[in-house]
């Protein structure tokens, strides 16, 4: 990159490391890649190594350290596009950019890889292309859209002609479908009175918001639980004089769309829940992660939050009440599902790689900077503007005894209906099946590859609660058809990519266990395998610092209790001393390629 | 032992080298013990120092065990069913993969001891390489390579490598691990005590915890 134009793009930053990843960013949609230069030149500019700053670009899915095409294409490899003709897609994009997976074309036009779930489960197949997303692909689609760019356009003028405002929702939803199916009494129904129910929060003391939200019950609906009234009351005592509230819209769970919904139909409802965070708990400083998957919501959300600030709703004296100050910056990610973990995401909206930290400390305590932090998913704030408005009795009306509320599904697979539905805690898994219209539903994943995979048939009268199916917002829907051991398989490889690979435990279990899974689809298990999944699956979960090596060996485990039958029937009986699995021929192959190689004659 | 090297007639094998016969009074003695036959595969010994590390321990075993076979006299083949094998290092040509089928045949319990037969270990970094880039660094375009000469892979009368380095529970079923590099002989005579005295095998994590 040119200096003049890094020098440019840093002048519009703080001279402050915590930036790294939103320049780094800036320089690849510039360069299509992170030169060495522009690495030497960052690690000049901050004071740190050039292996710091190359040990940040490594981390993330999209900052590449190789030249790239002229237009980058991410195609969302899940199982769900997968179960939609992926396949066809895939080769289709091949043949027509006449590049393969992972490689630049011979003319530098394009470059193709592929990425985990971008969030829109229920339209796909779905690919990126310069981060623009085109949804519900088919062969013939992408064809045309690539000889439209090889003519000369761009991925935006090809998704909006009219050169639609980009900072309006039209744009949105002219890219991307929303597809709320069901809608309740806590989100969408009714749009949010941001300015009134702020001003009637901030007639109370913050002591008061944060005893009305404990009363209220509510839980993080990130997938923890944690009870949202409690960690702003920790927050709220924890030392520093500064504290930081962050939204949590990483979203990286697959199978999970429903913060991109929020931001897209919602956005001023969760800001409202930072602005009461930021009351309660005496904050200056927000942080929106976004991650860079949803890039096309980020001038949308910056010019919301810019109108925010001209009605004084963001900035100095809030509402002319003094001392109350609060501002947001929307921090890209850049592709890492472990960002999504609130120590991980805290890193990376310091500027570094997003490895979870050791807790305790807990960010409440010590977060962002070191300073006492709340990380709260969008669907939490969400949440806490509406009971603001509309009290703590009516919260407590919905949902049950000890899960208050509503929740918001994603539901994808195979199902009439796919989209959004805002359910009422205490609901059956039967009767969310029947709402969502499951065809032939034989298992469900719930909560994503991290949550719970349940039978459609022995499970139909679990309850969605915290105290049973405690849905962190995915469910996907698989039919009696499909093939549960390909899609636990894929799962499998899903966490073998995304482990930050600091625990040994992680980085290295799930890789065996991902083996053992390949195994039984290649039909070569034997019985001793299921016991060192079981095995290897402990040590996994108990010796592993986050929740991805907690929850990663869930999929398995549970297949194997819900659906015996299946590991049963790819599984044959040892014969001989020499395992099943090993072939001799491939171990032996390699000498005798080797020999030719290197004395042809 | 069938195999690669059978039909090799001028090729003579540490098993096929005479033995003397023992006298009545030691094989009486052996008659009820436990079995151990130990081998070591692509490693460096070193587990089977640390086993001699049991130091005197090593005789308390010796009370209930005899050791039909051991590295040290490097003869491979079992003569008898054995109750324990032990396994040293890990898989890495076709010899390798003979002698552990043939343990795995004629022993009741294999452990895996050590990094190599546990994960690979050191010889296992030639996997981060194919096979014909490694060969071709050793014989090929190795400095210390007589230039006048024709490059050769080993080839006669030596066992082929295997494409990649295998740890031995990925070639046949292991029943024990003792990991470590080498493991402690603290280690291994907790594992082999308790087999001996028939109590599940509990290895505590402070004897193989190495930070
Ligand atoms: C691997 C991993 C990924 C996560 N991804 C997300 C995510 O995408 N969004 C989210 O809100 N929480 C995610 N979480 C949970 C967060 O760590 C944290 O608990 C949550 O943001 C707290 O907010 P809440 O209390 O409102 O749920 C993830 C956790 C782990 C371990
Ligand atoms: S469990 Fe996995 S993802 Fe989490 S910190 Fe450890 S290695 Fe990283």
């Amino acid at each position: 990159m040119k200096d003049s134009i890094l020098r440019s793009i840093l002048a519009e930053y703080p001279k402050d490391r915590a930036y790294l990843i939103d320049i780094l960013v800036r320089v690849q949609e510039g360069d299509g890649h992170i030169s060495d230069q522009s690495v030497q030149a960052l690690a000049e500019y901050f004071c740190i190594s050039p292996l710091d700053v190359k040990e940040t670009i490594s981390f993330y899915h999209f900052l590449h350290q190789q030249p790239t095409g002229k237009h980058i294409i991410y195609v969302a490899d899940t199982v769900i596009a997968r179960m939609n003709g992926y396949d066809a897609v895939l080769a289709a994009l091949e043949q027509e950019t006449g590049c393969a997976l992972e490689e630049t074309s011979a003319d530098g036009l394009f470059s193709l890889f592929e990425t985990a779930c971008i969030g829109l489960s229920d339209q796909e197949p779905a690919i990126l292309i310069d981060m623009i997303p085109f949804t519900q692909l088919t062969p013939a689609k992408v064809k045309s859209v690539i000889a439209e760019i090889r003519n000369g356009k761009t991925a935006e003028q090809i998704t909006n002609p009219q050169g639609i405002d980009k900072t309006s929702l039209g744009y949105i939803e002219n890219l991307v479908k929303s597809n709320i199916q069901e809608c309740g009494p806590v989100f969408f129904s009714n749009k949010i009175k941001t300015e009134q129910i702020l001003g009637e929060v901030c007639s109370r003391s913050p002591d008061d918001v944060i005893s009305e939200l404990t009363n209220s019950q509510l839980r993080g609906r990130g997938g923890a639980g944690f009870m949202t009234g409690l960690k702003w009351d920790i927050c709220r005592r924890a030392e520093g004089e500064e504290k930081v509230i962050i939204c949590n819209a990483d979203e990286g769970e697959p199978g999970t769309f429903k913060d991109r919904v929020l931001l897209t139909k919602a956005p001023e409802q969760v800001i409202l829940g930072m602005l009461i965070a930021s009351y309660s708990v005496g904050a200056t400083e927000g942080i929106l992660y976004l991650r860079y998957e949803y890039n096309y919501l980020h001038c949308y959300l910056e010019n919301i939050l810019s109108d925010m600030r001209t009605q004084n709703l963001l900035g100095k004296n809030i509402l002319g009440k003094k001392g109350f100050d609060f501002d947001i910056r929307v921090h890209l990610g850049a592709g890492a599902y472990i960002c999504g973990d609130e120590s991980a995401l805290i890193e990376s909206c310091e500027g570094k790689r997003g490895t979870p930290r050791v807790k305790p400390p807990f960010p409440v305590q010590k977060g962002y900077k070191g300073k006492p932090t709340i990380v709260n998913n969008v669907e939490t704030f969400a949440n806490v503007g509406r009971i603001s408005e509309k009290g703590v009795k009516f919260y407590l009306s919905l949902g049950t005894a000890n899960s208050s509320g509503t929740r918001l599904i994603s539901v994808s697979g195979d199902v009439r209906q796919p989209g959004i539905y805002e359910i009422e805690w205490g609901i059956t898994l039967d009767e969310v099946l029947e709402k969502v219209g499951a065809v032939d539903p034989k298992a469900v994943q719930i909560s994503g590859p991290s949550g719970e995979c349940v039978s459609a048939k022995l499970d139909g009268k679990r309850v969605f609660s915290y105290q049973d199916l405690s849905c962190n917002g995915s469910l996907m829907v698989f039919n009696s058809q499909r093939d549960i051991l390909d899609i636990v398989r894929h799962y499998m490889q899903f966490f073998v990519n995304e482990s930050c690979g600091i625990c040994v435990p992680c980085r290295v279990g799930n890789v065996e266990l991902l083996k053992k899974i390949q195994l039984f689809v290649d039909g070569k298990a034997v019985e001793n395998d299921i016991e060192e999944i079981i095995s290897w699956s402990k040590i996994v979960r108990s010796g592993s610092r986050c929740g991805l090596g907690t929850t990663s060996p869930k999929s398995i485990m549970q297949t194997i209790d819900r659906f015996p039958e299946i590991y049963r029937s790819k599984t044959a009986k040892q014969e001989g001393p020499l395992l099943r699995s090993f072939s001799l021929d491939e171990a032996l192959e390699g000498y005798e390629k080797a020999k030719r190689e290197l004395m042809p004659n | 032992m069938s195999g690669h090297h059978a039909n090799q007639a001028n090729v003579i094998f540490s098993h096929d080298l005479p033995k003397t016969a023992l006298d009545d009074e030691t094989l009486k003695l052996r008659e009820d013990k436990i079995k151990v036959a130990m081998i070591g595969l692509c490693g460096c010994w070193g587990c089977t120092l640390s086993f001699l590390d049991m130091d005197e321990r090593l005789l308390t075993l010796l009370e209930k065990v005899t050791i039909t076979r051991s590295s040290i006299t490097d003869v491979k083949l079992i003569p008898e069913r054995c109750t324990i094998g032990f396994v040293e290092g890990g898989v890495a040509n076709d010899h390798d993969i003979e002698v552990l089928e043939h343990y795995r045949e004629n022993c009741d319990i294999l452990i895996s001891v050590g990094a190599c037969a546990v994960w690979g270990g050191v010889p296992a970094m030639r996997n981060q390489v194919s096979l014909t880039e490694c060969l071709d660094e050793a014989y090929v375009s190795s400095v210390t390579r007589p230039k006048d000469q024709k490059p050769v892979i080993p080839h006669i009368e030596v066992p082929s490598i295997t494409t990649k380095v295998y740890p031995a529970h990925e070639v046949v079923k292991m029943d024990y691990f003792i990991p470590g590099c080498p493991p402690d002989g603290d280690a291994i005579f907790k594992v082999l005590d308790d087999l001996v005295n028939g109590r599940e095998v509990d290895l505590p994590t402070s004897m193989n915890r190495y930070d």
